[in-house]
């Protein structure tokens, strides 16, 4: 479990292969996730942008098999989290070999993300607890108080028994980071860790998911709808869309040579210090209606470069370069 | 802490003179010595009576001869039973805490395990079921319940009391009688406070770290609903404490309430005035332990 986590950077700790979540509803069925394909390596921090509803949300449930019920459910694909296909194991091993130990999430907003009528040493330790990896009280009391250093917390033995309220928001973020890695799992999901936090604490916050990350070779998911906080921290990011990934590569490369009108469209949305505009740029439109998705591409409504394929075929996966993949008729053109 | 349950319980005084003043007056509007005398009492009998009694006094001066007998935990003679009415209300205490304690009981045992279910599984077979038991419960008044218990269970299947106090079987049909009402209304808050927490972030975050399914709705998710849950049983716990009076008359129960009851149609004021006075120590008490016990649930309501 220990071992050297070096030995492990660049095999892949999660494989997600052609995954569909849907939610179905008396209205119809939303096809929240469809069709979604990537991996994550040791040591690797890949981003999941993308607006809200693009589905980069119900992706990292589905990975974490806690996608809400009843109404949604994951129709077919395989996620494989260190060569293990989650979706064939039942809730009773997913609670006690997989949440906590293997994977595990950051969640959103760290001022609800912990139990207001609990206090911290009791929160934290429940990773501990319910996995039988540590006995007795005193015994999780001290490897409580260690994940609490690891993630920063000042004199954690003294500040156990006080609740969430007692916390600050950066402070709490921390406690929610040191539940997060206490079982030391191979993957870890951040859920917009940082999107309700001052931007000093944002780095700081940044900063320790980096050290963490460093320390046990996690692979992480980072989830965010802003660009530039997905620039400063992953290695490579996915673009989703509609449910489906639209791009995928790495950071330099997105951001040097973004090849899918979309990824262009959001990367002409970041504002730039010292550039002048008479207005900041926007996509124009809405995404489409996610119950009756278009049958070609689905950006096709708001693309500046759409053609008459475009509305009728999705496109396929075209290779830009090795390891940058874009879905547009455009970077398929030549075949 | 003790700053405020100084002020809480000078409060708590404050309403109990404020109920005792208001029952005082009411009870004033009418003249007991016309009910209390033979039909044919001459007008000097009455005149005689109504100066025994101390009526002919100012009102105002009546009220503060009452408050100061009763700081001396003198209340006066009861007018019908002639004995002390603080002792007549002493004694029937016991029976009418302990049928409102069993409906409580009753009251948490269902609505717990039914507003938990029906929220952990929603818009299922069990939650319909729920849904249409507390819409009956809310739909029918105690005594309704209470008679068709007696109908059923004690008259066509014999198998419990319909009426009296002697031991555990005489108990559990009032109590079922007094509790059903609360277990319906506690149900209905208890599913929709727990469809709240159990989709909130934390209770994500336990899930995603490895937290089994029966911590998470049983002791993180209930513990959070726990302060909507305690405020609503203490308002039906004083509901019952006070006025579980049709309940104590249908099974025939020695009750407070029964007593009460009986007083005003007999215009015994000093009984009257001391069980008005009973049920507001009990609301004030119930709701002073309510209070408290919110900083023992929820850290954030904690009392400095």
């Amino acid at each position: 479990m220990n071992a050297d986590p070096q030995a492990k950077v660049g095999q892949p700790v999660l494989k997600v292969d052609d995954l569909r979540t849907h939610i179905f509803l008396k209205r119809g069925t939303v096809q929240a996730v469809d069709g979604v394909s990537f991996h994550v390596n040791a040591g690797e921090t890949l981003g999941l942008v993308g607006e809200s509803g693009s589905g980069k949300s119900m992706t990292s449930l589905s990975i974490l098999r806690l996608i809400p019920k009843p109404g949604a459910r994951t129709v077919s694909g395989r996620i494989e989290i260190d060569g293990i296909n989650v979706l064939d194991l039942d809730e009773d091993t997913m609670v006690r070999d997989v949440r906590g130990k293997l994977v595990s999430m950051i969640s959103q907003d760290p001022m609800t993300s912990l139990n207001p009528v609990f206090s911290i040493g009791d929160q934290v330790g429940a990773a501990f607890r319910f996995h039988d990896l540590v006995r007795g009280r005193s015994a999780i009391r001290d490897a409580v108080v260690n994940v609490l250093q690891r993630v920063r917390i000042p004199s954690p033995e003294r500040r156990l028994d006080d609740f969430p309220h007692q916390y600050s928001g950066g402070m709490r973020q921390r406690v929610v980071a040191a539940m997060a890695i206490a079982c030391s799992p191979k993957l870890m999901i951040a859920d917009e860790p940082t999107s309700n936090l001052d931007v000093t604490i944002q780095v700081q916050i940044i900063r320790l998911l980096r050290e963490i990350q460093k320390e046990t070779g996690v692979g992480l998911i980072f989830i965010t709808h802003d660009m530039g906080v997905a620039a400063n921290i992953c290695d490579r990011v996915a673009v989703m869309y509609a449910g489906r990934i639209v791009e995928i590569g790495d950071v330099e490369t997105i951001f040097d040579n973004p090849s899918h009108p979309y990824t262009q469209g959001l990367l002409d949305s970041i504002p730039h210090l010292g550039r002048r505009r008479e207005r900041l740029y926007s996509i124009p439109g809405n995404p489409p209606d996610m119950q009756n998705p278009p049958s070609g591409c689905r950006f096709a409504a708001r693309c500046p470069h759409v053609m008459d394929r475009c509305r009728s075929e999705y496109p396929p996966e075209a290779t830009v370069a090795p390891g940058h993949m874009a879905a547009c008729w455009l970077v398929g053109k030549n075949e | 802490m003790l700053n405020y349950l100084i002020k809480r319980i000078l409060q708590g005084v404050i309403s109990i003179v404020g109920a005792s003043a208001i029952i005082f007056a009411i009870s004033r509007l009418d003249d007991p010595t016309l009910l209390l005398l033979p039909i044919d009492a001459t007008p000097e009998m009455v005149e005689n009576l109504r100066q025994r009694l101390g009526l002919d006094l100012p009102i105002v001066q009546q009220y503060l001869i009452f408050l100061g007998n009763a700081l001396q935990g003198d209340f006066g003679n009861s007018y019908r039973w002639e004995q002390p009415a603080l002792a007549l209300i002493l004694d029937r205490l016991p029976a009418t805490l302990e049928l409102a304690f069993a409906g409580l009981v009753f009251a948490l045992a269902l609505a717990i395990p039914f507003g938990v279910l029906s929220a952990v599984y929603r818009d299922s077979w069990f939650d319909n079921f729920a849904k249409l038991f507390a819409m009956l419960g809310q739909a029918m008044p105690n005594f309704w319940v209470g008679l068709l218990l007696i109908l059923f269970v004690s008259v066509n299947l014999g198998w419990l009391p319909a009426f009296g106090r002697e031991g555990f079987d005489s108990l559990i049909m009032p109590a079922i009688a007094l509790g059903w009402y609360p277990v319906a209304a506690m149900t209905r808050m208890l599913r929709s406070t727990m469809l709240d927490v159990l989709d909130s972030d934390h209770v994500r975050m336990a899930r995603a770290i490895g937290v089994p399914n029966r911590v998470v709705v049983w002791k993180y998710a209930l513990r959070n609903a726990a302060v909507p849950l305690v405020t609503m049983l203490g308002i039906y716990f004083a509901n019952m404490l006070s006025g579980a009076f049709v309940v104590e008359v249908i099974f025939a129960w020695p009750g407070m309430g029964r007593m009460v009851v009986e007083a005003m149609f007999a215009r015994d004021f000093p009984l009257l005035q001391v069980g008005v006075l009973f049920s507001a120590i009990l609301f004030v008490v119930v709701n002073l332990l309510v209070d408290l016990s919110y900083g023992v649930l929820d850290p954030r309501i904690r009392h400095d």
